[in-house]
């Protein structure tokens, strides 16, 4: 025993050295040390980020220099600190401060002493700058708008955040990573590929040369350009008419699902969220809950559709058979659900197809959503078929946009209703509000513009999507340019767009025609609530239009929603007219019209549910 | 004499001290590189000493074996007022009073007398009076041990002063009871246990393992309540008292050590505070062993090596280097020689027909082994820092030609075991 102790404990530790040992260089060895080995600087080259253009070429985003003055602490000498800070702008005290904390930071690094100067003071800083030994000026890239719209759509980058370094190792502290927009859709194709350089140091953080003699350093490789399908003149003039009103537009081209112009009211420019400024405008307006300028309305806003959704439910009638362009209900300026009369607007009288739609009557789609349903045996069946036409139009769920935000919308399914009112406890005149585009259903501006687009071609559609062309290859994703069928026949499509057309011609919005121009559209006058003081309350109806043009060779489809706009025609329906003729002719022949629209604001309207006293909606003043 | 010197302890020697000088040639190198024994280079002066240290070596062949054993009383004593002297005429060189300026170079006495109090500790107990049984001489021996160790500990040099106590190996050899090494490590056990898991946690384990003790023991064997109730109490005594001592008897600057070797600060963000600061060494020298794999980076191609990022890279923290560039196999080699070599000392001390040479050479592994065990568990994480430097293989003129004279005196010995003493 005596003897074997020592003995044992040699082998013991052995054995314990050697297993810590594999377990240090075998086990918790990575490949990836380079990164984290002090005595190897990583030093990036970053390519600039590419420049993105409108459909028609035009310039949208580029690239500008930003000049930042660098310090290195220790290698500043004794200078003439008066004479300095009036170059660079700065109080003495100012100057010290800034001193102190870069020295605070490393002596040895680089610290950024004023960020971001002008191009301008650049140029009278560049040629004294020699004469400051440990100070040197670095040039960065900023974006550069070239538009002061299309926020939404644009996005903007921004310094990466602890949560990006995790989930991207290709990020280091410091970078700019797309954040909204097609910023982020497209980071990986706009920032392209940063180069790496590999450099040797000492404890003293001093260069002693090339790691490995740069066997391991790569190239940078630059962003490319992109081209979006906006058309960068349509959007600016959208956004000008958005000025006072909140709500969003989407036109599409119904051919080819590229999307002209993505509005969202109130905007921001793009340009807020550049430079200097840049925090300080970002808390602006992200702490604005109330016009919520960020929340991009055109595409996450899930308003009732209103009565354009009476063009689906019509089509779908035609489609399962249950109604002819012919047949005809009688409105009573109204209709009665058992004993309960629901109001109609449309002046009352015998109704069919035509007419029920150019005159939007109430009382003729509950009549033909009671027949669609009345073809099956039971509730559950009518209802299945009927969210299975909706759907095809690209409702009730996600469209598949290249933006990476994006909403639903709402397309009830029987499940939905079973849980509201219990299996087999609802019939279809519980759900009779869905014939009008009330009720439960709910889409995006996007999504209605899409369903626009679907009519517009007789039934079929394109995803609708925001990128025209990547770099040279012009290559974009298969499923943009897959197309999509609805569930309904071409033929039921004629007399559904005869009678939008008439919409124009006869109906509501005969008092916004587009001389020689013919359009096809809907109006839409949504219903909403909302609780003040614990009470559900009433207030401005949402003003809705969708349209496209030209009927025979359509080349525009639009959804325009407005926010307590009042008749569809009012607000959305001027709205929609002026970007039609805008987009078709490029120039307005309506001034009064146009001018009528640019100066007018809603403003008042939103103040009212926040005032606190009692107000009244829908108004009739114009 | 020559053909029964014991070469295969020799080659491993000459192994380590060859992978020890190319691995401080590796850290210590700088560009211009004139000569192997460029006097302004570190690595130069070690070769220089490594060459002296060849040369006394083969001067202690020449010695007459019984010399040692004669003079090994006269040795310690000598050793013993070289310590005192410190305190006089001592130099401080790193915070220690541990050296005595000699014009051409500084000497450090505690290395000497590390070869002075086994020597005299053998000869104490090989002496025909000494019956280590009887607890009078247990303390006589015990005293020529700590008298060095005490006065080593206030030069401050706690990690020379801890190597003495690797003698008491040579005591469980000849027949110290080893439930004293029990104790001794039921004491570090409850002192680590309390301060990682609390005093309550304890009182439960040593609830738990009583219990299990009187579940499992057979029913015939019978446990004397009493020394077992004594045993428990005081466990939980010392136990109780190991926070008072953990605070007021240590320095910050250990309790941090203990702190991170431990884990017991919990705080991610301090704990990282203290890796960068008084954790620095050990947490750079585990980056560089780690960043080594399997192959290692190759000679003179460690990127931390170069940058000097691991500091005392050259004495202490050698090893550090060694699994940076030359990986798992260099490193498992090198334990592989290292147990090598203690297990064929072993095996030679074993074989030694008088007393005082089996008791010497096991002096010497346990000094060797206690240098070798501290040092490489401190820098791959497993020990908590101190300074000792690592047998044959750190920088140090001193080190090498005390670590060389202490392992052929044994040679020596062991050469001329077939002799018969005269006395």
């Amino acid at each position: 025993m005596k003897k074997l102790l020592l003995f044992s404990i040699v082998i013991f530790v052995g054995v314990v050295f050697v297993g810590r040992l594999s377990y240090m260089q075998l086990f918790s060895f990575s490949t990836n040390q380079v990164l984290d080995d002090p005595a190897i600087k990583t030093v990036y080259d970053y390519p600039e980020r590419g420049y993105v253009y409108d459909r028609n070429g035009e310039l949208l985003v580029g690239n500008q220099p930003a000049y930042d003055v660098m310090v290195i602490p220790r290698e500043t000498k004794s200078l003439d600190t008066l004479e300095f800070c009036n170059l660079l702008g700065l109080t003495k005290g100012e100057f010290l401060t800034k001193m102190k904390r870069a020295r605070k930071y490393s002596t040895r690094l680089p610290s950024v002493l004023v960020g971001q100067l002008s191009k301008a003071d650049y140029a009278s800083l560049q040629e004294k700058m020699r004469k400051y030994t440990g100070f040197y000026i670095q040039k960065r890239s900023l974006r550069d708008y070239d538009t002061n719209s299309g926020a939404n759509v644009l996005g903007y980058i921004s310094e990466v955040n602890e949560t990006d370094l995790r989930n991207n190792p290709y990020y280091t502290s410091g970078e700019l990573i797309g954040r909204t927009g097609i910023e982020k859709q497209y980071e990986e194709v706009l920032r392209g590929r940063k180069g790496v350089k590999y450099i040797q140091k000492d404890r003293f953080n001093r260069v002693i040369g090339s790691y490995k003699d740069g066997k391991l350093d790569t190239l940078p490789k630059l962003g490319k350009e992109i081209h979006i399908t906006i058309d960068k003149h349509l959007q600016e003039y959208g956004e000008n008419l958005m000025v006072g009103k909140r709500g969003g537009i989407v036109a599409i081209e119904p051919t080819s699902g590229e999307i002209l112009a993505m509005i969202s009211g109130p905007t921001y420019n793009p340009a807020l969220l550049v430079g200097r400024e840049r925090s300080k405008n970002y808390t602006k307006l992200h702490y604005d809950s109330i016009a919520r300028p960020t929340w991009d309305r055109s595409i996450l806003a899930e308003p009732s559709p209103g009565s354009p959704f009476k063009t689906l439910n019509a089509l779908v009638a035609l489609q399962e058979g249950v109604i002819t362009p012919e047949t005809k209900f009688t409105c009573y300026n109204g209709f009665f659900v058992g004993k309960h009369k629901r109001g109609c607007h449309c002046g009352g009288g015998v109704r069919d197809l035509n007419s029920g739609i150019f005159n939007s009557c109430n009382a003729y789609f509950a009549g033909t959503f009671r027949k669609i349903y009345g073809k099956y045996e039971t509730t559950d069946e009518g209802q299945d078929v009927w969210e299975k036409h909706m759907k095809s139009f690209g409702l009730g769920n996600y469209l598949g946009v290249d933006l990476p935000t994006g909403r639903p919308g709402r397309i009830p399914s029987k499940e939905y209703y079973d849980r509201a009112y219990g299996d087999g406890r609802w019939v279809s005149s519980f759900i009779i509000s869905n014939s009008i585009g009330q009720g439960e259903v709910a889409a995006t501006p996007i999504q209605l513009a899409n369903m626009t687009a679907a009519i517009a071609n007789k039934g079929w559609y394109y995803t609708p999507h925001i990128i025209k062309s990547i770099g040279n290859s012009g290559a974009i994703d298969p499923q943009y340019t897959e197309r999509h069928y609805t569930t309904i026949d071409r033929e039921h499509f004629t007399p559904v767009i005869e009678s939008m057309a008439n919409v124009y011609k006869y109906g509501t919005a005969k008092y916004i025609r587009i001389p020689d121009i013919e359009i096809a559209g809907k109006t839409g006058t949504v219903e909403n609530y909302t609780i003040i003081d614990g009470k559900k309350t009433q207030l401005t109806d949402h003003s809705l239009f969708v349209a496209f043009a030209p009927v025979n060779k359509p080349k525009i489809a639009v959804a325009v929603y407005i926010e307590h706009g009042y008749y569809g025609s009012r607000y959305a329906g001027h709205i929609a007219s002026l970007l039609i003729e805008k987009y078709l002719k490029g120039e307005i022949t309506r001034t009064d019209l146009e001018k009528r629209m640019l100066e007018k604001t809603l403003e008042k309207e939103y103040a009212k549910p926040l005032s606190g006293e009692p107000f009244k909606i829908n108004e009739y003043v114009w | 004499m020559v053909r029964r010197i014991d070469w295969i302890t020799i080659l491993l020697y000459g192994l380590l001290v060859f992978i020890g000088w190319i691995n401080i040639y590796s850290t210590t190198l700088n560009e211009d590189f004139s000569s192997f024994l460029d006097f302004s280079t570190l690595y130069g002066k070690q070769l220089f000493f490594i060459l002296l240290a060849f040369i006394l070596a083969i001067g202690i062949f020449f010695v007459e074996s019984t010399f040692f054993e004669r003079f090994g009383s006269l040795l310690y004593i000598i050793s013993l007022v070289l310590l005192l002297g410190l305190f006089l005429f001592g130099k401080t060189i790193g915070g220690a009073k541990s050296w005595y300026d000699l014009g051409i170079f500084n000497f450090q006495p505690s290395e000497f007398a590390k070869i002075a109090t086994a020597l005299a500790l053998a000869k104490y107990l090989s002496d025909i009076q000494t019956d280590i049984r009887r607890v009078k001489h247990q303390w006589y021996a015990i005293l020529i041990i700590l008298i060095p160790a005490i006065l080593i500990l206030p030069q401050p040099d706690p990690g020379s002063s801890l190597v003495y106590f690797a003698l008491f190996f040579v005591l469980f050899r000849e027949g110290l009871p080893i439930i004293y090494l029990g104790l001794a490590l039921i004491l570090i056990m409850i002192f680590i246990f309390t301060l990682m898991y609390g005093v309550v946690w304890v009182g439960i384990g040593l609830g738990l393992l009583t219990s299990l003790v009187f579940l499992f023991k057979r029913p015939t064997v019978k446990i004397p309540t009493r020394p077992l109730l004594i045993f428990i109490v005081s466990c939980l005594l010392i136990s109780l008292s190991v926070r008072f001592v953990y605070n007021e008897v240590f320095e910050q600057r250990h309790r941090n050590r203990f702190d991170l070797w431990l884990r017991i600060e919990k705080d991610e963000r301090k704990l990282n505070e203290i890796r960068k600061t008084i954790g620095y060494n050990t947490f750079q020298a585990e980056k560089a062993i780690e960043s080594g794999g399997l192959t290692g980076k190759g000679f003179l191609e460690g990127t931390r090596t170069k940058g000097d990022f691991v500091p005392e890279q050259h004495t202490d923290y050698i090893f550090s280097s060694l699994g940076e560039e030359w990986g798992f196999l260099g490193t498992g080699f090198v334990i592989l020689v290292y147990t090598l070599l203690f297990l064929r000392l072993l095996q030679l001390a074993e074989r030694q027909k008088r007393d005082f040479s089996r008791m010497y050479g096991y002096g010497v592994i346990s000094i060797l082994f206690i240098h070798y065990f501290v040092n490489i568990g401190m820098v791959i994480g497993l020990l908590p820092t101190v300074g000792i430097p690592l047998p044959f293989f750190s920088y140090g003129g001193s080190g090498i030609i005390f670590f060389t004279a202490l392992l052929f005196i044994f040679l020596n010995l062991d050469a001329n075991r077939l002799k018969e003493g005269i006395f």
